[in-house]
C-alpha cells in the first residue's frame, strides 16, 4: 500500500496493547513519575501479551491506526509463564505478512517493558511516534473506501451483487 | 470478519442483556485530571454517544459522594452499564465495581478509563490530552455494550504459610503467624537462622546486645509446635495460585542427621584436622573453621554440618573418619543426599534480605589491597564478644589501632555504584564509632556526605556521639593509600579528603579504615522473583504493589514481602514490615477464601473443531481433549485467565471472560473512530 501525504502537523494514531502485569503497570509508573511523552498512543489493557490475537492488530490497522504497539513482560518474566513467547511467535509471522501487504516495519512494534521501567514506556512511545510520523498516515479505511468505489465501476459488479444476494 | 463479528454478536448481546443504559462519569481528581483534561468537554462528548443515558463529571469519583452518585443513578435511571473515567484500574477498579454491586448491578458491567496515569499525568498539551481522553472514553463506552454479567470464583485459602528467609523479618513473621495458631514452614538457605542480625554485636541507637534480643526468638522458632524449620534448604519449585500454592523445597545434605544431632560438637574436636584451617564464612573469613563445623555458638538449629568442599573424606575417601567414631548418637551420615519436600501452602512471605556492597568495586578505598581496610560487617564481627578476636578490635597485624577512619556511603549515593541511600549506614557507622572508641580509645573519624539520622532516638544518638569526642569530617573520601608524604604517615593508611566544612583538602593518617558498605539486593533476587512470579524494581529490590498503601503486598495475590529484600531497612522497620506481612497473611487465612477475577476462558463446544491447537499452548495444562466428543475442555479451576489460548484458537471457539473478542474489537474501533454499532433500540429511544 503506498504511503504518502506527509503533512507537517500530522499526528499519528497508535493503538497499544499492554499486559496487565508488566507494561500496563510500567505505564502507570510513568504516570506517577510524571514522565511526559507523546499523546498519540491509546492503550488497551489485556491480562497477557499472549492474548493479542493477530486479528486485533489487523483490525486496528483496518480501523485507521497508523501503528500498533504491543508491550509485554521480559522473556522469562511473564506472569503466565510463557504468554509473551507465544506473542513473539505470532508477531514474527505477522510481521512477514504485513511486509507483503506493504505496511512498513516500524508500524508494528513489540517491546518487553517490566513493571519498573516507566522510563522505557516514555522512550518507546516517543521513538515510535517519531518513526510513524516520518512514515506518514497509513489511512487504510480511506484506501478500502477507494477500492470499493473502484469496484463499483468494475464490469462484473452486477453479477457479484447477484451472487451476494443468493448467498 | 471482525466487523461482522461485532454486528452479529452485538445484536445477540443486546437481546440477552436488554437495552444498554450507560452511565458515564468523569473524575476531576482535584486538579490531577482537570488541569490537563477538559473534563466538562469529555462529559459533554460522552453524553452524545449512543447508549449513554447520563453523563456527569465530579470532583472526586472515588469519594463516598462520588460512589453514591453512581448508585443513585443506577437505582433512579435504571442504568445497566457504568463507565468511569478517572485513574488507573489497578487502583480503583475494585472500588467502583463494589459500588455498582451495592446498587444491585453486576460488577462486571463496569469498565474503567484511565485518564490520569495514561493521560493527564503524562501529557502537557491540554488539547491533545482532552482528545485522547475522549477517544479512550468512546472505546470504553463501545466496549461495555458487550459486557456480560459474571460470577466471581471463590477459592479456599490453605491456612499453612511458607516463609522464605529466616532473618529477623522472617523470624518475626513466623512467630506472629505461628502464635495465631497457623502452621508455618520457615525455609532458610544458610545452616542457621538469624540472618545478618546474628552477626551484629550491638544494635543502634539503644546499644542493646543483638544476640540477647535475637537468640531467644531463634530458640522460640525452633521450639514452636506450629513452625516447621528447614534450614540449609532452598525453594525449588512453586506452582499454583493464591490460597493453593504447591511448593517444593530442597533440603541440602548436611551429612548429619538433624533429628539425632544434639550439638555437642564432639565430632568437631575429633576431626582429623587438629587445627581449623578453612575461612569461616560467618566471621567474614576473619577466622578459621574445620570441615565439620557449626556457624556460631547460638546457631539454630544447634546442628553441625560438613563442608564437602574441604572434608578429606569427600575429596579422597581416605579419611579415618574419627568424627563418625566420636558420635555416640550415630548422627553422621556421609551418604546423605538432597531431600525434596513437597508442601501445600496458601500464602507466602518472602524475607530474603540483602547483601552488602562488594567494596572491591570501589578501588579508591583500597579494600582487598591494604589489609587494614575493613568492611563494616567485618568490624561487627571483630567487635563481637563471640567473634574471631573475642571482641578485641585489632588490626590484621594484631595491633590495637590508635586511629580509625570510618568512610560512609561506600557503594551508596554513588553514580558509579548504587544511586540509592542505604539508609542504615550512617547509624551503624555511628554505632561502630562508639564501640571502637569504647573498646580501643582510638581517635575515630567519620567521613560523611550528609549525616542521615531520621528515626526515634537516632538524632539524639548522633548528638551523643558528638560529645564523645568522635571526629566528623564532611566530604567524600577521594582515596585511601599507604603512600607517606610526611613522617607521621609512615606505616599508616592515609585518607585524602576534601573537608567541605573548612574548604581544604586534608590528609588524615589512620591505623584502620572501616568502609560503611551499602545494602544491595541479593544476586539471585531475579531467580526468586521468577520463581514466585513477582516483580523487581530497576535496582533489583522486590517490588511492592503500592509504595504507600500496599508496601508488603506484591502484584501476585498471596505473596508478600518483608524486610530488606524490598529495600534497605533497619531492624525496627524490618520487624514492623514483617508484622504487617503476617497480618496480611492472617487476614487472608481468617477470611477463609478469596474471590478471584472471573477472567477465565471457556470453550463453546459447538464451534470447537477439536484441532487441539490450544492444548500445548496452555502453561497450566488447564485444557484437555475429550476423545469421545472430539472437543477440547478448559478446567476453570486451573485456568488463570491469560487468554493465550483464545488468541490461538483458529475457530474462535474460546472466549475469555472480561476480555472477549467482541469487547476488544469494539474497544479498538472505539479508539480509532466511531464504529457505528447498530443499535435500533437505543436509537428508537432517542427519537
Amino acid at each position: 500500500m503506498p504511503e504518502k501525504n506527509i503533512k507537517s502537523n500530522y499526528e499519528p494514531k497508535i493503538v497499544a496493547f499492554f499486559c496487565n502485569w508488566c507494561t500496563y503497570t510500567a505505564a502507570d509508573l510513568a504516570g506517577v513519575s510524571r514522565l511526559k511523552y507523546a499523546p498519540n498512543v491509546r492503550v488497551i489493557r489485556i491480562m497477557c501479551s499472549g492474548r493479542v490475537d493477530p486479528q486485533f492488530i489487523l483490525q486496528a490497522f483496518a480501523s485507521g491506526a497508523d501503528g500498533v504497539l504491543i508491550g509485554g513482560c521480559h522473556p522469562g518474566d511473564c506472569h503466565y509463564a510463557e504468554g509473551n513467547y507465544k506473542m513473539l511467535r505470532r508477531f514474527r509471522l505477522l510481521k512477514r505478512m504485513l511486509k507483503d501487504l506493504g505496511i512498513a516495519d516500524e508500524r508494528l512494534r513489540l517491546e518487553w517493558i517490566s513493571a519498573s521501567e516507566g522510563e522505557k514506556v516514555k522512550l518507546v512511545i516517543n521513538e515510535m511516534v517519531e518513526q510513524v510520523k516520518a512514515l506518514g498516515p497509513l489511512a487504510i479505511p480511506q484506501h478500502l473506501k477507494n477500492i470499493n468505489e473502484e469496484l463499483k465501476h468494475f464490469p462484473g459488479e452486477e453479477i457479484r451483487e447477484e451472487e451476494m444476494a443468493h448467498a | 470478519m471482525s466487523e461482522n463479528n461485532i454486528k452479529m454478536n452485538g445484536n445477540g448481546t443486546h437481546k440477552s442483556a436488554g437495552t444498554p443504559k450507560i452511565g458515564f462519569y468523569v473524575c476531576h481528581c482535584g486538579h490531577n485530571i482537570a488541569s490537563q483534561v477538559d473534563v466538562e468537554d469529555v462529559q459533554k462528548f460522552a453524553a452524545g454517544l449512543p447508549g449513554v443515558t447520563i453523563s456527569r463529571d465530579y470532583k472526586y469519583m472515588c469519594s463516598d459522594p462520588g460512589q453514591e452518585l453512581i448508585q443513585k443513578d443506577i437505582k433512579e435511571l435504571g442504568l445497566n452499564r457504568i463507565v468511569v473515567a478517572s485513574c488507573s484500574p489497578l487502583l480503583h477498579e475494585h472500588t467502583f465495581r463494589k459500588a455498582a454491586e451495592k446498587a444491585g448491578l453486576n460488577p462486571y458491567f463496569f469498565h474503567m478509563v484511565n485518564i490520569r496515569e495514561n493521560v493527564s499525568w503524562v501529557h502537557d498539551n491540554r488539547e491533545s490530552a482532552t482528545k485522547k481522553a475522549k477517544d479512550l472514553t468512546r472505546a470504553a463506552i463501545q466496549r461495555v455494550f458487550f459486557h456480560k454479567p459474571l460470577e466471581k470464583k471463590s477459592v479456599p485459602i490453605n491456612p499453612d504459610v511458607l516463609i522464605v528467609g529466616g532473618g529477623i523479618a522472617g523470624i518475626t513473621a513466623a512467630l506472629t503467624i505461628a502464635n495465631a495458631g497457623k502452621h508455618v514452614y520457615l525455609v532458610e538457605r544458610e545452616p542457621t537462622i538469624g540472618g545478618h542480625m546474628a552477626m551484629f554485636d550491638k544494635t543502634f541507637p539503644t546499644l542493646d546486645c543483638a544476640a540477647c534480643i535475637l537468640t531467644p526468638k531463634m530458640s522460640s522458632v525452633k521450639a514452636h509446635p506450629n513452625i516447621t524449620l528447614w534450614t540449609y534448604s532452598e525453594v525449588e519449585k512453586v506452582e499454583g495460585f493464591v490460597g493453593n500454592y504447591k511448593v517444593q523445597v530442597k533440603r541440602k545434605p548436611r551429612y548429619v542427621i538433624e533429628e539425632l544431632c544434639v550439638g555437642c560438637m564432639e565430632c568437631i574436636d575429633a576431626c582429623i584436622y587438629k587445627e581449623a584451617k578453612y575461612p569461616d564464612e560467618f566471621n567474614q573469613k576473619l577466622s578459621k573453621r574445620k570441615p565439620i563445623y557449626i556457624p556460631f555458638p547460638q546457631a539454630t538449629p544447634q546442628v553441625v554440618l560438613f563442608d564437602p568442599e574441604t572434608c578429606i573424606d569427600f575429596k579422597s575417601h581416605r579419611c579415618k573418619k574419627t568424627c563418625i567414631e566420636s558420635c555416640d548418637r550415630k548422627a553422621i551420615d556421609l551418604k546423605q543426599v538432597p531431600e525434596y519436600k513437597d508442601i501445600n501452602v496458601g500464602t507466602v512471605i518472602l524475607s530474603t534480605g540483602f547483601k552488602t556492597y562488594n567494596a572491591e568495586l570501589s578501588p579508591q578505598y583500597g579494600y582487598g589491597k591494604y589489609p587494614n581496610v575493613y568492611t563494616s560487617l567485618e568490624i561487627e564481627r571483630l567487635v563481637n564478644a563471640s567473634g574471631p578476636t573475642s571482641g578485641e578490635i585489632v588490626t590484621r597485624d594484631g595491633i590495637k589501632p590508635k586511629s580509625v577512619g570510618i568512610i560512609h556511603c561506600v557503594g551508596s549515593r554513588d553514580q558509579k555504584a548504587h544511586k540509592w541511600c542505604s539508609k542504615v549506614c550512617c547509624m551503624y557507622s555511628l554505632k561502630l564509632a562508639h564501640l571502637i572508641k569504647e573498646h580501643t580509645d582510638a581517635e575515630v573519624y567519620n567521613f560523611y556526605i550528609d549525616m542521615r539520622t531520621p528515626g526515634k532516638g537516632y538524632e539524639e544518638f548522633y548528638d551523643k556521639l558528638m560529645t564523645e569526642g568522635v571526629h566528623f569530617v564532611r566530604g567524600r573520601v577521594a582515596e585511601v593509600s599507604d603512600w607517606a608524604l610526611v613522617p607521621e604517615e609512615e606505616n599508616k593508611l592515609t585518607i585524602r579528603v576534601e573537608d567541605t566544612m573548612v574548604g581544604m583538602v586534608r590528609r588524615i593518617p589512620v591505623d584502620m579504615v572501616v568502609l560503611a558498605v551499602g545494602l544491595e539486593p541479593r544476586e539471585d533476587a531475579g531467580d526468586m522473583r521468577r520463581l514466585f512470579n513477582i516483580s523487581c524494581s530497576n535496582e533489583g529490590w522486590f517490588l511492592e504493589r503500592h509504595p504507600k498503601l500496599a508496601p508488603v503486598n506484591t502484584f501476585t495475590d498471596g505473596i508478600f514481602i518483608a524486610g530488606a529484600c524490598q529495600g534497605p531497612k533497619d531492624i525496627p522497620d524490618s520487624v514492623a514490615q514483617a508484622g504487617a506481612a503476617a497480618a496480611e497473611v492472617l487476614s487472608l487465612i481468617s477470611a477463609g477464601s478469596i474471590e478471584l477475577e472471573p477472567n477465565t476462558a471457556f470453550i463453546t463446544e459447538d464451534n470447537c473443531s477439536g484441532c487441539k491447537s490450544c492444548i500445548p499452548i496452555c502453561p497450566y495444562t488447564a485444557i484437555s481433549y475429550n476423545e469421545g466428543t472430539k472437543k477440547a475442555y478448559i478446567n476453570e479451576a486451573l485456568c488463570k485467565g491469560c487468554g493465550t489460548c483464545v488468541a490461538a484458537c483458529p475457530s474462535g471457539s474460546i472466549t475469555q471472560n472480561l476480555f472477549d473478542d467482541e469487547e476488544i474489537f469494539s474497544e479498538i474501533d472505539g479508539l480509532l473512530k466511531f464504529a457505528g454499532i447498530e443499535l435500533e433500540e437505543t436509537e428508537a429511544e432517542h427519537a
